[in-house]
């Protein structure tokens, strides 16, 4: 067995009386596409929003590349109405913005598509360097850091031609058309220099031959840039293709995991997805 | 690369003609006064309207703080600005606070060299103050988004007015008397550049600073703030951080103006900075373009000469061949000058600018393009 780049251990999410997500456990290996799949509703970006700092967990350990980025237990009003399925409360309270842990080497796409739209292809990738930037507020704006502002903005270059994008450098960001924003989309979260990138629904409203570039492209960031790639989706046929390892949630419950093979056979899966058969 | 030199040029002879203009004015001023008056002003709104641009268009927080700020950079520029000789004329209800009083005879005896810099030094020290309180109030504020923000930070504004004006800071502020007696701007590098100038030269650099930071690598974060806090956040940006830094440094310079404007003004009383001041800096940013420097620098000038300059004219009673002409009288000048905002706005849906910047090649490519178009030529 691998490395562990990430994993989850107990993770619950209740909104409210909702239990969004419940006693998610999660691991996964470095260097290996792991897909996270699920009917709508069943929790996938709400782990995805835990996963990433921009919830705190109700219950539960995220912890990343041997450091526990997030923990929490019930508190106050919740202590009282907590409802997870793991009832044994944590006991440390960790918190971290969903700015640092993407310093820390954890960058996100989003469900629905969140770029600069105003801003140019080329702006939207260099801004996603910034969060590496050593120079002050002032050195910055003075220009005293030329050596490092022009290696931010080759490297930009250099991404934006890895990724295709490099014609459309100055195109303003929502002009794109709707394949090259997911590209795009991908190409700034690789900017800011992740081990592990996490997608969220990236062929959701493609077409099967767009689809399928996608999937090579997936394949290949992984292989250039070194990557540990965790994904929720939909398109099934994308998830079978490229995933080494799969999880299915299904109302915030782990229901199945296991390799593409073994998912597809599933008759929990299958329930999950096409309802039980008629008696 | 033809086409930078020209621009290049184009910029620097705009430079070098508006510098022979200003000189020109300061030996024409008394016959020019209006004029003066209105440039004067202009650039001082114009620095803080581009302050509050770099807060509201170019990271997106909605804050109408900027009166509030601008009364700081005000206040301790003229306290410490007002000549000791003319301390007991002009705290005449409460005196003036011994250590004030002794601070200031300090500063009287002191080199002649401090005393040529202590203008700057109060003008510096006003933003330093008002960034200081921008940074505390910061830490509570800035965690409210859009609205709320602005509620809060105009809340604010009127607070720090209200201390001011508050009886207890009478032997500071001179409570509700106001402060008047205030130095002129002081001259530059000895007498080079002439009190008249002065405003332009310090609006200049801050300014300039401010364009300097927008393009570096810090004003891309504000953008993408802007744009998307939470992508933004997902990208690594530290929010707080980073709304923080525009806070401070907008108070900053909104300080700066107000110090220049009490040298403008020479006397300045808590109700100048009342929220009429904020909202009349708001309409310059919305009118020149929210996110356009330039645009604010622009409406600035505009702004000020239709107010105060232009309109003058609907102000007189106008009669035309023995008719008196009704509505021309006191007043009148503000609905004009009403009507032709909503005229601008309803024209220029974005402002006159947008979020574009001025550049040579857009205003050359319109002067060819018109000229063209009048040769029947398309």
């Amino acid at each position: 067995m691998s490395e562990i780049l990430l994993s989850t251990e107990h993770i619950t999410m209740q909104f409210g009386g909702v239990v969004a997500v419940d006693d998610l456990n999660i691991q996964i290996e470095k260097d290996k596409i792991t897909a996270l799949i699920g009917p709508n509703g069943a929790g996938k970006t709400t782990a995805f929003n835990v996963i990433t700092g921009g919830y705190q967990a109700t219950n539960g350990m995220v912890t990343f590349d041997g450091t526990v980025i997030g923990e929490n237990y019930p508190r106050a009003k919740m202590k009282k109405i907590y409802n997870g399925s793991y009832k044994t409360p944590y006991e440390k309270q960790v918190v971290n913005t969903p700015d640092k842990i993407t310093r820390m080497g954890m960058a996100r796409t989003f469900q629905n598509i969140r770029l600069f739209k105003e801003l140019t292809v080329f702006e939207n990738v260099l801004i996603a360097k910034h969060c590496h930037i050593k120079a002050g507020l002032f050195s910055s704006t003075f220009t005293l850091n030329r050596a490092e502002e022009q290696k931010m903005q080759d490297d930009t270059a250099a991404l934006l031609e890895k990724v295709g994008l490099l014609e459309n450098k100055d195109d303003i960001s929502s002009s794109l058309p709707y394949g090259k924003q997911r590209r795009l989309e991908i190409a700034r979260a690789l900017a800011t220099g992740p081990k592990l990138l996490l997608l969220d629904e990236p062929a959701a409203g493609m077409n099967p031959k767009e689809t399928e570039e996608l999937s090579a492209f997936i394949k290949e960031i992984k292989e250039s840039f070194n990557l540990t790639v965790f994904l929720i989706e939909h398109h099934m046929n994308l998830v079978m293709e490229i995933s080494d390892h799969i999880y299915v949630l299904d109302y915030g419950k782990t229901i199945a995991e296991g390799n593409p093979t073994e998912i597809q056979n599933n008759p929990a899966v299958i329930r999950a997805y096409l309802g039980d058969e008629e008696l | 690369m033809m086409k930078i030199r020209r621009n290049q040029m184009l910029t620097i002879i705009t430079l070098i003609v508006l510098v022979i203009f200003l000189y020109w004015l300061n030996a024409h001023r008394h016959q020019n006064g209006m004029l003066v008056s209105v440039l004067t002003k202009g650039v001082i709104l114009s620095l803080v309207a581009v302050s509050m641009n770099l807060l509201n268009g170019f990271t997106g927080l909605f804050s109408l703080g900027q009166a509030g700020f601008m009364s700081i950079g005000a206040y301790t520029t003229a306290i410490l600005l007002i000549p000791v000789k003319n301390l007991d004329g002009v705290y005449y209800m409460n005196g003036i606070s011994p250590s004030i009083r002794a601070f200031k005879e300090l500063v009287a005896a002191s080199p002649q060299a401090v005393q040529i810099l202590f203008p700057f030094f109060a003008l510096l020290l006003g933003g330093l103050l008002a960034a200081f309180a921008a940074a505390l109030v910061g830490i509570a504020v800035l965690r409210l988004k859009s609205d709320y923000l602005a509620i809060a930070t105009l809340g604010l504004s009127e607070i720090v007015r209200a201390i001011f004006s508050s009886p207890q800071f009478d032997q500071i502020t001179n409570g509700s008397y106001g402060l008047n007696k205030i130095p002129n701007f002081p001259v530059m590098l000895w007498g080079a550049i002439p009190s008249l100038i002065t405003p332009f030269i310090i609006v200049a650099i801050c300014i300039v600073f401010m364009v300097m930071l927008i393009k570096s690598s810090y004003g891309r974060a504000f953008k993408a703030i802007r744009e998307d806090e939470i992508a933004a956040q997902a990208m690594g940006i530290n929010l707080f951080k980073h709304k923080e830094m525009s806070f401070v440094i907008s108070s900053f310079f909104s300080a700066i103006s107000g110090g220049l404007l009490a040298m403008y003004m020479r006397s300045i009383e808590a109700k100048t900075f009342s929220i009429t001041m904020t909202y009349d800096i708001l309409l310059i940013v919305v009118i020149g373009g929210i996110g356009s420097v330039t645009g604010s620098i622009l409406s600035a000038f505009l702004v000020t000469a239709a107010k105060e300059w232009w309109l003058r004219f609907f102000d007189q009673p106008l009669v035309i061949g023995g008719w008196h002409v009704p509505l021309f009288k006191t007043g009148f000048r503000m609905v004009i000058f009403s009507l032709l905002l909503m005229t601008v706005v309803l024209i220029y849906r974005k402002g006159l600018m947008g979020t574009n910047e001025f550049s040579w090649d857009r205003l050359i490519a319109r002067f060819t393009k018109r000229r063209s178009a009048k040769g029947g030529a398309k």
